[in-house]
């Protein structure tokens, strides 16, 4: 379990977070999702217990981080942000130099190893000394060292960060393998993987939380949410018919591929009546679709208009 | 396992993972050689002592240790594993004494490995063998002191040739504080007991003392506390300065 209460940092007068308060249970798999500098890095350095909180505190598990900080730290396993290491060791000393500080006994400590050089696949490099090895290796390395310990709390700092989309997917199932009884939280500006791995995502721009919601609950704000989109061969006639059903806000065709996209009126379902109307109008459609919602967009709506933010 | 041991071994290994670390330890050996030999006038003088090797001691660690602190932090900062190691369960303090130590064993190596010299002068000559121990743990103690204030400077800043040239040039003036030329210029302005405040601030006087042959309490205590406050000195400033 994490546990903030109006955590905040300040360098000098920049607040780079600012009274973040959220709970975190296990089994939840929080997104940390904001632009750069929203102070995602700052929150998760301050729970994994690398700075200190100009106020306010963070806890893991009930220790409280500044407080009781090497219980707390042996609670977590913590990938900061661009998974340093010491380059000069290699795969396998790295990962020894970490077992032993996190006091693994024997029988344990190679069972874990065994277990995370597995999923993680880094058999093939572990005499390789890490600055030899490629940025995907890299990150690997970087994730191994964080749940060698098999911790209950986890802390990524956008642990898919410059992989390949294989790479991305594996740390992807990596995550969802264990997040039944552990809690974590990832930070990302990759969209869709808060629906690949998350469970829950908090919004943060300018060091405040802007939402904290379930994914599908935040797409549900987003103006494309219960939208219909279609392909048709004649664009410009599809929207006359469509602007005309009743529960339909407006159409929309996106200049560059001709999509022709109905906005419902708020709280309106709309896909039934649509089709009703191309059937009876005879208008051949070749593709048709129910909008879910566009996450990019409620993000980009949140960030950018703090106002909104808030209010929401 | 106790973590500074860990952290020792880690960082120890660490020097020997790449050529640098025996090039160093060649330079140190070529040099002290030299300096024993040529400027020393270690066959010239006739006498069975190391006194002329000891003497040049301060001014080669004055160069070559802060060579090897200079990394001691400011690599941890600029590679960012500073936010590994502190995130591990370690307290600070485990982690400055622990890369401290391996440092100073780093030293320490190349210190020993100087023993042919004792064996050539116990073959030349018949020298006061307790003398040339006394010469020994004072140059290990003033290493560790030029490593300390190291220490503290790398954390200062994620540049090594910067963390290099403060150490260099700190560690300059507290030797300079010991220096003849110094105490008689500060004589002729300050009374007695500030001089005698200065020159028992440098690292001269006081490894000068014990390189005699005399290893005085009020030395090693001289060489524990500068030892202690750097040490100290260096955790406060990766706590000012890790942040950033």
């Amino acid at each position: 379990m994490i546990e903030t209460r109006e955590l905040s940092r300040h360098y000098g007068a920049i607040r780079a977070v600012d009274n973040i308060s959220f709970r975190v249970e296990p089994g939840q798999v929080l997104g940390f999702l904001g632009p750069n500098g929203a102070g995602k890095s700052t929150t998760m350095k301050m729970i994994a217990g690398f700075l200190a909180p100009t106020s306010g505190s963070a806890s893991v598990c009930g220790h409280d981080v500044a407080l009781q900080p090497i219980e707390a730290k042996r609670l977590i396993g913590y990938l900061p942000e661009g998974a340093p290491s010491y380059g000069e060791m290699s795969v396998r000393g790295f990962l020894a130099f970490v077992a032993d500080i996190r006091g693994l006994g024997a029988e344990l400590r190679r069972q874990r190893l065994d277990d995370v050089i597995g999923r993680l696949s880094l058999g093939s490099v572990l005499g390789q000394s890490i600055e030899t090895l490629s940025k995907g290796y890299r990150r690997r390395v970087g994730l191994a060292q964080a749940i060698l310990h098999d911790p209950k709390v986890l802390v990524l700092d956008e642990p898919t960060d410059g992989l390949d989309p294989n790479q991305k997917q594996e740390v992807r199932n990596l995550i969802n393998a264990m997040a039944k009884d552990k809690t974590i939280v990832v930070s990302t500006h990759i969209l869709e993987e808060v629906h690949a791995v998350c469970n829950r995502a908090i919004i943060i721009a300018g060091g405040r939380i802007l939402a904290d919601d379930k994914p599908e609950a935040l797409e549900a704000r987003s103006r494309y949410h219960g939208a219909v989109s279609l392909t048709a061969a004649n664009p410009v006639v599809t929207r006359e018919i469509l602007v005309r059903i009743a529960d339909v806000e407006s159409v929309v065709i996106d200049p560059q591929d001709q999509r022709v996209t109905a906005f419902p009126r708020k709280g309106k379902t709309i896909f039934a009546a649509v089709n009703e109307a191309l059937k009876a109008q005879g208008i051949a459609v070749s593709e048709i679709q129910l909008e879910r919602g566009r996450l990019d967009e409620v993000f980009r709506t949140i960030t950018q208009d703090p106002a909104q933010g808030k209010a929401a | 396992m106790n973590p500074i041991r860990i952290i020792f071994r880690r960082e120890l290994a660490s020097y020997f993972a790449t050529p640098v670390a025996y090039v160093f330890i060649l330079i140190f050996l070529v040099l002290s050689a030299a300096f024993t030999f040529y400027l020393g006038g270690f066959y010239e003088r006739n006498q069975a002592d190391l006194l002329p090797f000891f003497s040049f001691h301060p001014w080669l660690y004055l160069f070559l240790i802060p060579a090897i602190s200079m990394r001691l932090w400011s690599e941890e900062r600029k590679s960012g594993s500073i936010e590994l190691l502190l995130t591990l369960p370690v307290t600070m303090w485990q982690a400055v004494v622990g890369k401290f130590l391996a440092a100073w064993a780093f030293a320490g190596i190349a210190l020993a490995l100087t023993f042919p010299l004792w064996i050539t002068v116990n073959y030349l000559g018949d020298p006061d063998n307790g003398a040339i121990v006394a010469g020994y743990v004072g140059s290990f103690l003033m290493a560790g002191s030029f490593l300390a204030i190291g220490s503290c400077l790398s954390a200062l800043t994620r540049n090594q040739v910067v963390a290099f040239i403060l150490t260099v040039v700190t560690c300059f003036l507290l030797l300079l504080a010991g220096f003849p030329l110094v105490l008689e210029a500060a004589g002729a302005v300050l009374p007695q007991f500030l001089v005698d405040a200065v020159a028992s601030l440098s690292f001269l006087t006081h490894f000068q003392s014990i390189s005699k042959g005399v290893i005085d309490l009020r030395d090693l205590i001289y060489f524990a506390l500068m030892i202690g406050f750097w040490l100290y000195a260096s955790a406060v400033v990766i706590d000012l300065k890790k942040a950033d």
